[in-house]
């Protein structure tokens, strides 16, 4: 049954989102908050990798807004939610794992 | 402290370790909670993957660094009940680890099935 | 739905206790009970009372302290993590001897078995940190 799984740090930081891809089941979710909201956008070399994704791929939002991102068209497997979208996930998931 | 739970309800309870000790608190804080959980009487796991890996390393000798060796409280895990402990087998590769260098008896679990294990969880404790 | 959080991180460092906060503002506003925040490692720094940030600036104590009054959320403080840290309440002050004390309203310093209980008794519990 499906995690949603949030994912907080840049790739370009450190290496949580890939770790984090490379052992999550298909029907799983991942959700970008904080500074791993910067990979949502279409452009960055996490781009590819994002796009062949087989999980629904969703990012907070108001930190995508936050790092002056919004102008930056959104990768097309990606979802924006905000916070009460964030807690929709939540609700809809059967548990959360949060890759810390 | 109220260590004593009444409330009948058995849950499943991953701890997913994925940092090294002493570099941060996350890994003696992580095992403070699966010892304080062993008394609610649940079902608790306890997963080792990235550098998680190491806070298993047998020879941990941190009296240099001045603070305590808990890496001994993994072996005791057992007398509370925590017995399923599983440890990726790619993590330990790529750290030039294999299974001799662990202080206790795990499970290996490759990357690919990490997932199964999370799936049948209803709480996961990452720190 | 009935809601559990952990803080992991402390204020105005890490946007973890921010995030959380908004989180969970939002699942209140949706109408679900967050039955418990529970604040581990750094993050029982979001409830010294001594906190002053710049006028300009959000007032993290204070929002908690604001959903505990408003909204009843239980705000646990980890009692290991609070002693290490200097977080000290009244009863911490006189068993510890100290001269003063320091948490905030709304807040209550209690021990890890609280976070356990909060994972049994909530429907998802949702971690923040770094």
């Amino acid at each position: 049954m499906a995690t949603l799984n949030i994912v907080n740090k840049s790739p370009f930081e450190k290496r949580t989102l890939e770790q984090c891809l490379s052992r999550i089941a298909e029907g799983d979710s991942v959700l970008l908050i904080e500074d791993a909201s910067v990979v949502a956008v279409t452009g960055t070399a996490y781009a590819e990798l994002l796009s062949g994704c087989a999980q629904k791929l969703y990012v907070l939002s108001p930190d995508l807004a936050a790092r002056g991102l919004t102008d930056k068209e959104l990768l097309g497997t990606m979802t924006a939610v905000d916070y009460p979208g964030f807690v929709e996930l939540v609700t809809e998931h059967e548990r959360v794992h949060s890759w810390l | 402290m109220e260590d004593e739970y009444e409330g009948g309800v058995v849950k499943k309870f991953l701890y997913v370790n994925r940092r090294a000790p002493h570099g941060t608190v996350y890994a003696l804080e992580s095992l403070e909670t699966v010892l304080i959980g062993a008394a609610f009487d649940q079902d608790v796991s306890v997963l080792f993957i990235d550098d998680g890996v190491f806070q298993l390393k047998k020879q941990q000798q941190p009296e240099g660094i001045e603070v305590k060796n808990f890496s001994k409280t993994f072996r005791a895990l057992e007398m509370y009940d925590v017995e399923q402990l599983f440890v990726e087998s790619e993590s330990l590769a790529e750290r030039g680890l294999s299974e001799d260098d662990l202080l206790v008896d795990v499970e290996l679990v490759s990357r690919a099935s990490v997932h199964e294990l999370v799936d049948q969880q209803d709480v996961i404790l990452s720190f | 739905m009935k809601i559990a959080v952990l803080v992991n991180e402390g204020p105005y460092q890490h946007q973890a206790s921010d995030s959380a906060y908004h989180f969970v503002a939002a699942a209140l506003d949706a109408g679900h009970e967050v039955s418990r925040v529970f604040f581990y490692h750094d993050g029982v720094n979001n409830g010294s009372r001594l906190t002053t940030p710049p006028q300009d600036d959000r007032h993290i104590q204070k929002r908690w302290s604001a959903l505990a009054e408003e909204k009843s959320v239980d705000l646990v403080l980890c009692v290991a993590a609070c002693q290490r840290r200097g977080l000290v309440d009244e009863g911490e002050r006189e068993r510890n001897g100290k001269d003063a004390s320091n948490i905030a309203e709304g807040f209550r310093i209690s021990g890890l078995g609280q976070l356990l209980e909060a994972g049994i008794e909530a429907d998802r519990l949702v971690t923040f940190g770094d």
